[in-house]
């Protein structure tokens, strides 16, 4: 191999300096050739479109080349962290007008009409915020782990990030997510009806690996005993009650998401991540722990994200998210362009465990048929299912209705309302109804 | 104003740095200090961290559990609350504590007979608009630790515990709950929790605080030929049909779909939405060449104001808590030295000259951002 001299314009495996003085010259004289020969043809192309004359048929964005295939580009590391392409710029995260008073108390919704596969790019992940948001400085942040321990213990970023760590890729959505559509539709696109929603990978260390090093009191096991209480370190100083099952399982305090440090809108440096439960539950700016004997009754368990029951009740701690789903694209305030096929997209989730299948509706609910679910299928995670659906013209009601391992299934808003009336804000995850129009409008309806 | 919050000159940074030293230096003693047993448990890394000091859990741990766990001893009156809260929360929540404009109504909506029940009638029947927290309440220590962790808005644990228990006196004697003359104290919390409209008023769904546990409302999975109509029972409006922007500047401009265009009247036909919609969404791709696509405060000087937390109470056409930017642009139009005494109004409070409602010192706001912000306002805040 070594005592043979490679054809000069072959393919070698290693730099160019390695080509011997007579391939180089082998080479150039190969090259002058071969550029003799094109200009002699190029030339001879020329004559003959003159005497044709015939105009070029085909799209000008083919026929033309545009400046990116004719000038050289921007270089590496033009920007030191990446942004999406200003083609994008209509995807951003947005309030609902009217919902909110003051911004630093409101909620930002992610745009899940433009999103694609079960990730939530970090800068679309939805906000909610009680008393405004921080960028805290993270060699000052601490967390404190107190009450039933065996000694109160405090943490450095440090500190936390040497812990055995873990990744895992969980869904996140506010208690009152569709909470504007419960007395009926009042919002136009999935960004606002479904958008206090996202999912991401999320690393930190397992709640309980540091209950573990504080010697907590963890109770009998049936959850009844010893509870947890998460504290932010914000203004707000966030606090809810977290079941000691759930802390025992799959509770983390993680410090990142999607492969970054969280960012601040999202609790840097450190927040809570509670699988499956409300993202109230889910602490940024996380500052302690604290192991009880009772729930705490805090202000979001006793005030707010209550079920308000039909007799005027407030049911608190029901902080499962339950079985959801909907289709993100066609969805309100979308215009299909033409008759033929579509791919019919959406999410899926539960706060229990894995989707086990989503239907899909193309008659509001009469009959169904079964989606694809695209992999990964995660517990308390976003699922991505696809439909095929071929528009005839004729108006349709899309609906999507999720199965999750439990068997539990997603129920229609009617079904929801004979249980819990209209006035309950909370914890709606019915199923969710688009009207495809003839005109290719896509609207917000309310069918069952 | 009091304003103990985060940022603090160079000193407030040096006292961390000399805590942080000490922490250190407690935290390799913390080590050999290990109790008994709990290595073997726990894994190689219990030694990370350290212990909290007596002092340290006491500075964090301030809730306050329903069966008053937690309750710091102190007291305060009707009379010293009614102060406070002129001062420090009317602004937000009404001289009565009626007030929707930013929040929800704190008081409203009970009546004596509430009390006596134990549950507020007009939640079960929805004659009151608005919930308002005091028919909400049933928990008096939900209230009283959450006035002290939050409050007030712009300064949350400003309050001192005697004030805490002073200004939850004011909120439940506007309510009606305690007499005028009522001093509130750790020693008697628990019998005004007795007077509390909507103390029997909540309830504990475990099935759904359980993993393991099952939701109330169950689904069917029916394939064919199941039970349902068509029938739209519920849909936008149309007078809403722009209410949330123009949606075709809030999708993609390549996909499946474009973003319908609400700025128009519903289009009749497949080819006149077509028309709509490539429109524009080309409209929307002339922003993203310009790099406004999606952005809705503009400018530097909105950005700072933006960062000050200015449009908390301000928008730029409308009165909210404060008046709109551009009346205070009309006002001192052509006023010589007014934007000096903007200035001093954002960096020290005023009242008077918009109505009763103060607003509040913003100290923390440097002269050359105070003189910008006023500048962009008096120019009327374009």
């Amino acid at each position: 191999m070594a005592d043979q001299a490679p054809t000069p314009g072959r393919i070698l495996p290693a730099p160019e300096g390695h080509i011997r003085a007579d391939q180089l010259r082998a080479a150039g004289t190969a090259r002058r050739a071969f550029m003799g020969k094109a200009l002699a043809m190029g030339a001879g192309a020329a004559v003959a479109g003159r005497a044709a004359a015939a105009e070029p048929v085909g799209e000008k964005q083919i026929l033309e080349l545009p400046a990116h295939s004719t000038g050289l580009g921007q270089p590496v590391a033009a920007r030191g962290y990446g942004q999406p392409s200003r083609w994008e710029g209509n995807l951003q995260r947005r309030e609902s007008p009217g919902l909110t008073r003051v911004s630093a108390a409101s909620v930002s919704f992610a745009p899940l009409q433009g999103l694609f596969g079960i990730i939530t790019p970090n800068g679309l992940h939805f906000e909610r915020h009680h008393q405004g948001w921080w960028d805290i400085d993270p060699s000052q942040h601490r967390l404190m782990i107190n009450g039933l321990v065996k000694a109160p213990r405090v943490y450095t970023m440090d500190e936390l990030m040497r812990m055995p760590s873990t990744s895992r890729i969980h869904f996140i959505e506010c208690g009152a997510n569709s909470g504007m559509e419960w007395g009926g539709v009042a919002v136009p696109t999935v960004q606002y009806t479904h958008g206090m929603l996202s999912c991401c990978e999320y690393t930190g260390v397992l709640l309980s690996t540091l209950l573990d090093a504080c010697g907590a009191e963890v109770g009998s096991g049936t959850g009844d005993d010893r509870y947890v209480l998460a504290e932010g370190a914000d203004g707000s100083s966030m606090t809810r009650t977290i079941s000691m099952k759930a802390a025992l399982d799959d509770v983390m305090v993680a410090w990142a998401m999607n492969g970054e440090m969280l960012r601040p809108e999202n609790g840097y440096p450190l927040r809570l991540v509670v699988p499956g439960v409300q993202g109230v539950s889910w602490v940024k700016y996380l500052r302690r722990i604290e192991v009880g004997d009772q729930p705490w009754d805090t202000k979001d368990e006793v005030l707010h994200y209550v079920d308000m029951m039909p007799d005027g009740m407030l049911r608190q701690f029901t902080s499962i998210q339950e079985v959801k789903s909907v289709i993100t694209s066609p969805s309100g305030g979308q215009t299909l362009l033409d008759h033929g096929y579509y791919n019919v997209t959406g999410l899926a989730w539960s706060g229990r465990g894995r989707i086990k299948r989503v239907d899909v509706s193309t008659d509001g609910g009469r009959n169904w048929r079964t989606a694809r679910l695209e992999s990964p299928v995660l517990p308390k995670a976003l699922t991505r299912f696809n439909i095929d659906f071929t528009w005839d013209g004729s108006p349709a009601i899309l609906q999507s209705r999720a199965i999750d391992e439990t068997g539990h299934v997603q129920p229609k808003i009617n079904q929801l309302r004979a249980v819990r009336g209209t006035r309950s804000i909370y914890h709606n995850n019915a199923i969710q109804s688009w009207r495809l129009l003839p005109s290719g409008e896509v609207g917000n309806v309310q069918v069952y | 104003m009091a304003r103990r919050s985060t940022h603090r000159p160079a000193a407030a940074g040096i006292r961390a740095l000399f805590l942080f030293a000490v922490a250190l230096v407690m935290a390799s003693g913390a080590a050999l200090a290990s109790p008994p047993g709990q290595a073997a448990s726990a894994g190689p890394w219990v030694d990370l961290g350290r212990v909290a000091t007596p002092d340290e859990v006491r500075a964090w741990d301030i809730d306050v559990r329903a069966d008053f766990k937690g309750l710091p001893p102190g007291s305060g009156s009707v009379d010293d609350g009614m102060d406070i809260w002129d001062e420090r929360c009317a602004s937000c929540h009404g001289v009565f504590g009626e007030s929707n404009e930013i929040f929800t109504p704190i008081v409203g909506g009970t009546s004596d007979a509430d009390i006596e029940r134990g549950r507020v009638a007009a939640l079960a029947d929805g004659s009151e608009p608005q919930r308002t927290t005091l028919m909400r309440l049933s928990r008096l220590s939900t209230l009283w630790d959450y006035t002290r962790r939050a409050m007030p808005w712009n300064a949350p644990k400003s309050l001192s515990v005697d004030e805490v228990y002073a200004v939850v006196a004011y909120i439940l004697n506007m309510g009606g709950i305690i007499d005028d003359d009522f001093v509130l104290s750790d020693r008697n919390m628990a019998e005004v929790q007795a007077r509390l409209p909507n103390r029997d008023g909540i309830t504990f769904h475990r099935a759904m605080w359980d993993v393991d546990g099952k939701p109330d409302v169950q689904g069917d999975a029916c394939m064919r030929d199941c039970g349902t109509t068509m029938d739209v029972h519920s849909a936008m409006p149309p007078f809403a049909r722009d209410a949330h922007g123009n949606l075709a500047l809030q999708n993609r401009v390549v996909g499946p779909v474009r973003g319908t265009d609400t700025t128009r009247d519903p289009p009749g036909t497949l080819e006149q939405a077509r028309e709509f919609a490539l429109a524009a969404a080309s409209a929307g791709m002339a922003g993203a060449e310009t790099g406004t696509a999606g952005t809705d405060v503009a400018g530097a000087p909105a950005r700072l104001a933006q960062g000050h937390n200015c449009f908390s109470c301000h928008t730029r056409d409308q009165a909210l808590v404060g008046p709109a930017f551009k009346a205070v642009a009309n006002k001192y139009a052509g006023s010589p030295g007014a934007a000096d005494r903007l200035v001093r109004a954002v960096k020290e409070g005023s009242q008077g000259v918009w109505g009763t409602v103060p607003m509040p010192p913003n100290a923390g706001v440097a002269d050359a951002d105070a003189g910008a912000i006023v500048k962009w306002i008096l120019d009327g805040a374009p």
